[in-house]
């Protein structure tokens, strides 16, 4: 099952889960990641690189959650890969507090 | 010597940083990825023990997970840069010193992974029957080194100790039925073996917890949905002492919270008559192993955790159980090797360094499994190369600046090993003809296991293009 980045990368962007992606399926806008699902390959190795477990295998997916499936499937093909660190958004600190982590 | 003749700085087109790697598995080309991403002039030689590239991606990596795999198509990218060499079967601390590739190159950088085991210690670790988790794997992976290694397979009980992702690879593979293994690039010799295997019962055990077991939730998981297969445990050994509980509130320990969860769901699953059974144990070391001639028996002993929370370890208890079993793999974990010339931290199996910088060296890096140990997934090791390079790309300012030769200063040691050296050229001729047995058979790629028939394919090319990696330069 591929991966998907949820809504709780956005206003964080940390970027720490391309490094690890073997393949390059990142991809990115200002808000936040996707992940091409064609591309991915389910290794699972993103997961825990997120600071704020912004990222969830689909089965894994909390049910308000769901609609970024769609999302990433279409996003991603759309825009560049990221495959490098980048400097996260300047409320990446702040949201991260306020998601708990 | 710099005898004041002017040379171009290091890293412009006249004076390229050379780096040798050592090692073509993912942590390997992670690094040349990460070198030639950075906008000096770089050349990488890449040196392999192997004939074939990719290391654990191609020989470590399940035949049934066919998508794990797909780096390669990253790698093979990373192949085509101009400035990158491929040099297999090449050994280094044998064939080529680290010395001479420190004279050749401006870098070095390790990336040859964990090749050994760890061992258990104890008496009768060796006795037929009992094997490591690697030469199971290396067999069914068409490794060279494992090709010959056979598996009494018309044994009914396994027993697999350690819980990784090995562990459960290897269980899985036991299981599985055979139909479903047989469109996949398993070795062919592999398939024969276990299309007879009369196994039925697989001890899967750990020292410690389910709490604290190492495999990925996903291939826990895979196990649960095996076909003709029970996933067995006792709820006894899912009881988690307040410790254990505390690690799984843990947000950034969710896979353990994961592994408990599915673990959970199996205790009501009733060992069947029919089909095949995985039985988790945890809580348990294996403390002897016996048997007249062959293995027959393991005795465990039973645990308690000591310890804090994340901090918790395995403390005998006294308790004693024996277990039949007519064949166990261990599968504790993976172990570098030491290489002459290079520092050796025995306890850990690593080449001991500090931000990837090899201690007591210069201008010599590690990355990978030989650097942190056996951890982590192929994206893991992407993550690691990048910061290794990032120390290696920091040290420029210190790294000696006079040109170097590279490869092309290895020709002539080379040249007298009376060897073949491929080039990745040669890795692609062996690459198309593996698909093309495999397309004959039904399958992906069936892979040549054995070096001098690698070595023949290579040498088959049409004449004139036959290239030997040194002679590309």
């Amino acid at each position: 099952m591929p991966h998907i980045v949820t809504d709780k990368c956005q206003s964080c962007r940390f970027t720490d889960c391309v490094t690890t992606c073997p393949v390059a399926c990142f991809h990115g806008d200002g808000q936040m990641l996707y992940i091409d699902n064609v591309q991915c390959v389910d290794c699972g190795a993103c997961v825990p690189a997120c600071p704020v477990h912004a990222i969830y295998e689909q089965t894994e997916l909390p049910p308000d959650k769901l609609e970024w499936l769609a999302i990433n499937a279409q996003r991603a093909p759309t825009l560049p890969i990221v495959a490098d660190k980048q400097v996260p958004l300047p409320t990446a600190e702040a949201r991260k507090r306020e998601l708990g982590y | 010597m710099n005898l004041g003749i002017d040379t171009a700085s290091l890293g412009t087109s006249g004076n390229p940083l050379r780096v040798a790697i050592v090692g073509s598995g993912p942590s390997g080309f992670y690094a040349a990825e990460a070198l030639f991403k950075s906008p000096l002039s770089v050349r990488v030689d890449m040196l392999e023990r192997l004939p074939v590239p990719f290391g654990l991606v191609r020989y470590g990596v399940a035949p049934d997970h066919p998508k794990l795999k797909q780096p390669t198509v990253i790698f093979d990218k990373i192949a085509q840069t101009p400035d990158f060499t491929f040099l297999g079967n090449v050994t280094v601390g044998r064939d080529v010193g680290v010395e001479q590739l420190r004279a050749t190159h401006h870098a070095i950088l390790f990336a040859c992974g964990a090749e050994s085991d760890r061992r258990l210690g104890l008496p009768n670790e060796d006795l037929p029957g009992s094997h490591t988790a690697t030469e199971f794997v290396g067999w069914y992976n068409s490794h060279p080194d494992y090709r010959d290694r056979s598996f009494d397979l018309s044994q009914e009980v396994v027993v697999v100790i350690g819980q990784g992702n090995v562990a459960i690879d290897v269980a899985r593979i036991l299981a599985k039925p055979i139909d479903e293994l047989r469109g996949t690039d398993m070795a062919e010799h592999a398939l024969d073996a276990l299309a007879g295997s009369r196994v039925r019962d697989i001890h899967i055990i750990g020292r410690r917890g389910p709490a604290q077991a190492s495999f990925t939730f996903k291939e826990l998981r895979e196990l649960g949905d095996l076909g003709g297969c029970a996933t067995l445990v006792s709820e006894s050994d899912l009881q988690l002492n307040s410790a254990s509980l505390a690690e799984l509130e843990d947000k950034n320990n969710f896979n353990a919270a994961k592994n408990v969860e599915i673990l959970q769901s199996w205790i009501t699953h009733c060992a069947t008559a029919v089909g095949k059974r995985i039985w988790f144990h945890f809580m348990q070391s294996p403390v002897g192993i016996a048997g007249t001639g062959r293995l027959e028996r393991i005795t465990l002993e039973r645990n308690r955790l000591t310890g804090p929370a994340l901090g918790q370890l395995a403390q005998g208890t006294g308790a004693m159980v024996d277990l039949n079993c007519g064949l166990l793999f261990r599968s504790i974990g993976y172990r570098g090797m030491p290489l002459p010339g290079v520092p050796f931290e025995p306890a850990r199996g690593v080449f001991p360094s500090t931000a990837g910088r090899i201690d007591g060296m210069h201008g010599v890096y590690a990355t990978g499994w030989i650097k942190r140990g056996p951890s982590g997934i192929i994206g893991t090791n992407r993550a690691d190369a990048v910061a290794t390079v990032q120390s290696l790309l920091a040290d420029l300012p210190q790294l000696d600046s006079r040109p170097k030769s590279g490869a092309a200063g290895l020709s002539a040691t080379l040249a007298r090993l009376n060897s073949q050296v491929l080039s990745y050229g040669d890795w692609r001729r062996i690459d198309a003809e593996e698909q093309r047995r495999g397309a004959v058979v039904g399958k992906p790629r069936e892979k040549i296991p054995r070096v001098s028939d690698m070595l023949a394919v290579a040498a088959t090319a049409p004449q004139g293009s036959r290239s030997c990696g040194v002679d590309e330069l």
